[in-house]
């Protein structure tokens, strides 16, 4: 049997790249076909239907579906699932929303954040805050999991599967949306950018962010933030990196301020290359990186900024 | 309205977790646990809503094992009223899978006939964030999942949602499932007095077979390992010398 695996899609719009790196994660378990569900999904439809070892690609298009509310989402997914021997989907708030719903209504664990396929039951997951990599083999039926994608590479484009209507939703109307917040920066997407630079608790103010904001606009870069320093308030919680935030696997990752909380390394220590400055030469960040500078940051950063 | 909140006893959020030599998992004997972080953040919105006039009642609940009591008696000292522990293993060792903790708590839910269930996102230890949403499936109600704020209004809640795009705004009928992210409040400490009022609290013992569940895993633990770790690297004396190395290393 076939792995459905559900694209990220929000507003119409394909997150391609999460998705992507899904259908490489997907590819291991046998044939893949995604799923693409909005009020509008015919775009992101084919879109994912170029992603390279996709099967088919199914698409339902209902108002109920739009904003990725669990309850409509996950009824859809529970009324297909019956021909699949795996639920998949890239590890998203969205999809961590939702698949955990569709487990319980098929009776089956979900299996969340995986990070290495070893066979079609066995997968590996991080367990407390990545401390551990746990391999656990389900005896499920259907395995429902979530693909922590910073791991995996992104299935190349130049496909062209065929898209089938799936059939429309039915809204349980539990739920209402009412509005999404989301900040435009025209700077690139967190978990998919080359590069990443992202403040700590050291930047000490919203202002102080500036800097940081700086120095990823010379690079390129999406910017990120710990969770000291979302929950201070100097960054919005969406740039929050770690293991309840966002996790992160750039080629370039360099942190600013930021201590190195395990639970902040959790959500970087994949990335393939680390720069940390930081005024204090006792930083758990210094353990993990590979170029580091003890050094005031508002007088380091601004010099770095101007001299890359 | 009643609020119903599970908390989960876990290894201390300080505590450095280290891995057992035979990969069976981690070892918790002898280590401090507390009440799951995010746990104690659902604990202290339900006492806030009680103190509001929105609740009238808060009964905390936990699934694990007998020493999760410790935990319970932590909620009733915040303010919680009292407690329900269901004692599902005698192994510390032993973890409890979302789904049969869910199955537990549905049948808690039908007993106590709660208006909201608000519980943590995610527990500390397996990282699943799944209880909540699962929880939900089982009794037909709307969730509301990673919330930072929650407004209850009659027969509805409004809930901010931490997403990946930054805030989604939602409204669910009640009853429902809301789980909580860090940002929703700063829990209080208990004080001493309380702590002491909390020990005559009313706390009720139960097992899974009350509520006809089987807690069998459905998830075997093959393997735990420690993870990859990454060796320090170099330390650049400026900013010049950093520049060097970083153009060195072909990064920009």
């Amino acid at each position: 049997m076939a792995t459905l695996l559900i694209g990220e899609v929000t507003d119409g719009q394909l997150g391609l790249d999460a998705t992507a790196k899904a259908v490489t994660a997907a590819q291991a378990l046998g044939e893949v076909h995604v799923l693409c569900a909005g009020a509008s999904a015919r775009g992101a439809a084919e879109q994912a239907a170029q992603i390279q070892g996709v099967a088919k690609v199914l698409v339902a298009e209902d108002p109920a579906l739009g904003h990725r509310l669990a309850e409509p989402t996950a009824a859809l997914i529970v009324q297909l699932a019956a021909s699949y021997s795996h639920v998949v989907a890239p590890a998203t708030t969205d999809a961590k929303n939702v698949l955990p719903r569709v487990a319980a209504l098929l009776d089956v664990m979900v299996i969340s954040d995986v990070t290495g396929v070893v066979d079609a039951d066995t997968f590996e997951r991080p367990i407390y805050a990545g401390n551990a990599i746990q391999t656990v083999k389900s005896s499920d039926p259907v395995k429902v999991a979530t693909i922590r994608t910073a791991g995996f590479d992104a299935a190349a484009l130049g496909n062209s599967a065929p898209i089938e209507a799936a059939p429309g939703a039915s809204d349980p109307g539990l739920s209402q949306w009412i509005e999404d917040r989301t900040a435009h920066s025209g700077r690139p997407e967190l978990t998919s950018a080359p590069v990443v630079v992202s403040g700590g608790r050291g930047i000490g103010s919203k202002d102080g962010f500036a800097i940081v904001e700086g120095l990823a606009d010379k690079l390129g870069a999406a910017v990120g933030a710990s969770r000291a320093a979302v929950d201070a308030g100097y960054a919005p919680n969406d740039w929050q990196v770690g293991q309840t935030g966002k996790v992160v696997a750039p080629n370039l990752y360099v942190a600013l301020g930021i201590s190195g909380a395990i639970q902040h390394l959790a959500g970087m220590k994949d990335s393939k290359f680390i720069v940390a400055i930081n005024k204090d030469a006792e930083a758990p960040i210094f353990q993990v990186a590979d170029f580091g500078l003890v050094a005031d940051l508002f007088t380091a950063v601004p010099e770095l900024t101007e001299k890359l | 309205m009643k609020v119903l909140v599970p908390v989960k006893r876990v290894i201390d959020y300080n505590v450095k977790v280290r891995v057992r030599a035979d990969g069976s998992g981690v070892d918790l004997a002898n280590v401090k646990m507390s009440m799951n972080p995010f746990d104690e953040i659902a604990v202290e919105e339900a006492i806030r809503l009680k103190e509001q006039g929105t609740a009238t009642e808060v009964v905390a609940v936990s699934i694990g094992v007998r020493q999760a009591q410790e935990t319970l008696r932590t909620a009733l000292a915040m303010g919680a009223d009292r407690a329900i522990l269901v004692i599902a293993s005698e192994d510390v060792h032993q973890d409890i899978e979302p789904l049969a903790v869910a199955k537990i708590l549905a049948g808690v839910v039908k007993e106590e006939a709660p208006g909201l269930v608000l519980c943590g996102k995610q527990a500390i230890d397996n990282d699943m964030n799944a209880t909540g949403q699962m929880l939900a499936a089982l009794l037909g109600w709307g969730q509301a999942t990673f919330a930072s704020e929650l407004k209850v209004e009659g027969e509805q809640a409004t809930v901010v949602r931490e997403v990946d795009g930054g805030l989604q705004a939602i409204r669910v009928r009640m009853p429902a499932v809301v789980t909580v992210d860090l940002r929703m409040n700063e829990p209080r400490y208990a004080s001493l007095p309380n702590i002491m009022k909390a020990k005559k609290k009313p706390l009720e013992e139960k097992t899974p077979a009350d509520y006809g569940v089987d807690v069998t895993p459905r998830l075997s633990v093959v393997k735990t390992t420690e993870p990859a770790s990454r060796k320090a690297g170099v330390m650049a004396k400026s900013v010049d010398e950093l520049v060097d190395m970083i153009k060195g290393a072909g990064l920009v």
